[in-house]
């Protein structure tokens, strides 16, 4: 393995151990919800990474339009694919939080519709890649999906700032989670983020390593 | 060819229309996810029979509990009307005086709102175990948005 990908692999493992003993072990428990309120450490930068991956998207979808380049839209899809991970994360990791507090898995208030849609989007912006045979036109398709997937990203965050939901606010933006409980948030984000890097590099290799082998058998 | 095209482009016009009606319907439901009690009030008898979400604050020393039947009765406000309500059945742990919930069922014919389904909705906050509870203005304000000073 790369040397890149063997720093980010370690960083990141070391990372969540020390974020996952932070989160569960050393963080007081929330006051009004107990316990169960650490699945935040886990929900929260699930999206927050998950933001940043099509937030990757949107970029390089727009460069390869312009530029047209194959490395613009490899970066582009290995991106999507773990975004859709750290979504389904949230999406998981939200259900079993809402069912002990909320009193319910699942509501179609407007943060938990964005969300799901957000899923959808990017896992038909997936399966686009799959069914366009010709990868030129495949990439472009699916860096229009790329493109739009993000407004639905814009609306999902706001959405608990704009309507009436049953999720509540952004307890990071607003500046309202109590430093003990702030503190392991942002040492799991850190860990998130660099995994997430980690993905991308394993994915992009795979990629590549696709890439060559499709241009042998059709020179070979 | 012709005709063929006009096929595609009323089919695909037909589907257009179809996928935006949904998004439509979906979005009137979800943006007005709940009514607050003032909008009850005000607006009683349009609401009357069909089946909505009503969220508030439960009232401080409003709620009663008939532990054989299962039954609780209760007020939400939003700091200006009171909306009674009954629900039978088993509230999250979290439903409690002075906190925030969202009900689902539908306004009886008698102003009580029969809920099949309670919610509690939480806020932003979180702290530690022991410190002061935020004023209820604060409260009011993370629960119902559109009115935020």
């Amino acid at each position: 393995m790369d040397r890149l990908g063997v720093t980010l692999g370690l960083g990141a493992g070391a990372l969540v151990v020390a974020g996952l003993w932070m989160g569960l072990v050393q963080a007081p428990p929330d006051a009004v919800q107990g316990e169960v309120q650490r699945i935040m450490y886990l929900h929260v930068p699930s999206i927050l990474t998950a933001y940043l991956a099509f937030t990757v998207v949107l970029v390089c979808s727009i460069g390869y339009l312009v530029r047209g380049t194959r490395g613009w839209d490899r970066l582009a899809h290995a991106s999507a694919e773990v975004g859709v991970v750290f979504t389904a994360i949230t999406l998981f990791t939200g259900a079993i939080w809402g069912k002990p507090t909320w009193g319910v898995w699942w509501t179609w208030d407007a943060r938990l519709t964005g969300t799901a849609v957000l899923f959808l989007v990017y896992l038909g912006y997936l399966m686009l890649r799959s069914v366009v045979e010709d990868q030129d036109r495949a990439g472009r398709f699916a860096a229009v999906v790329g493109i739009l997937g993000f407004f639905d990203m814009i609306f999902t965050h706001m959405a608990v700032e704009w309507f009436r939901t049953l999720h509540q606010p952004s307890s990071l933006q607003r500046g309202t989670i109590d430093t003990a409980l702030r503190l392991p948030l942002y040492v799991n984000l850190l860990a998130f983020v660099v995994l997430y890097a980690y993905f991308l590099t394993r994915r992009l290799r795979l990629a590549a390593l696709d890439e060559a082998i499709e241009a042998r058998d059709l020179g070979g | 060819m012709r005709g063929r095209n006009r096929q595609i482009l009323i089919g695909g016009l037909v589907i257009v229309t179809g996928i935006g009606y949904l998004i439509w319907a979906g979005t009137q439901q979800a943006l007005v996810y709940f009514y607050t009690p003032s909008e009850i009030q005000a607006k009683e008898g349009e609401r009357m029979g069909k089946r909505i979400r009503l969220g508030g604050l439960v009232v401080e020393g409003s709620l009663t509990h008939a532990p054989e039947t299962l039954s609780y009765a209760f007020q939400l406000t939003d700091g200006g009307a009171r909306i009674p309500v009954r629900f039978k059945g088993i509230p999250p742990d979290l439903f409690k005086e002075g906190a925030g919930a969202i009900v689902e069922g539908q306004m009886g014919a008698d102003g009580v709102f029969d809920a099949d389904l309670i919610m509690a909705k939480h806020n932003e906050e979180y702290r530690p175990p022991s410190g002061d509870r935020p004023p209820p203005q604060e409260l009011y304000r993370s629960l119902i948005k559109g009115e935020r000073s």
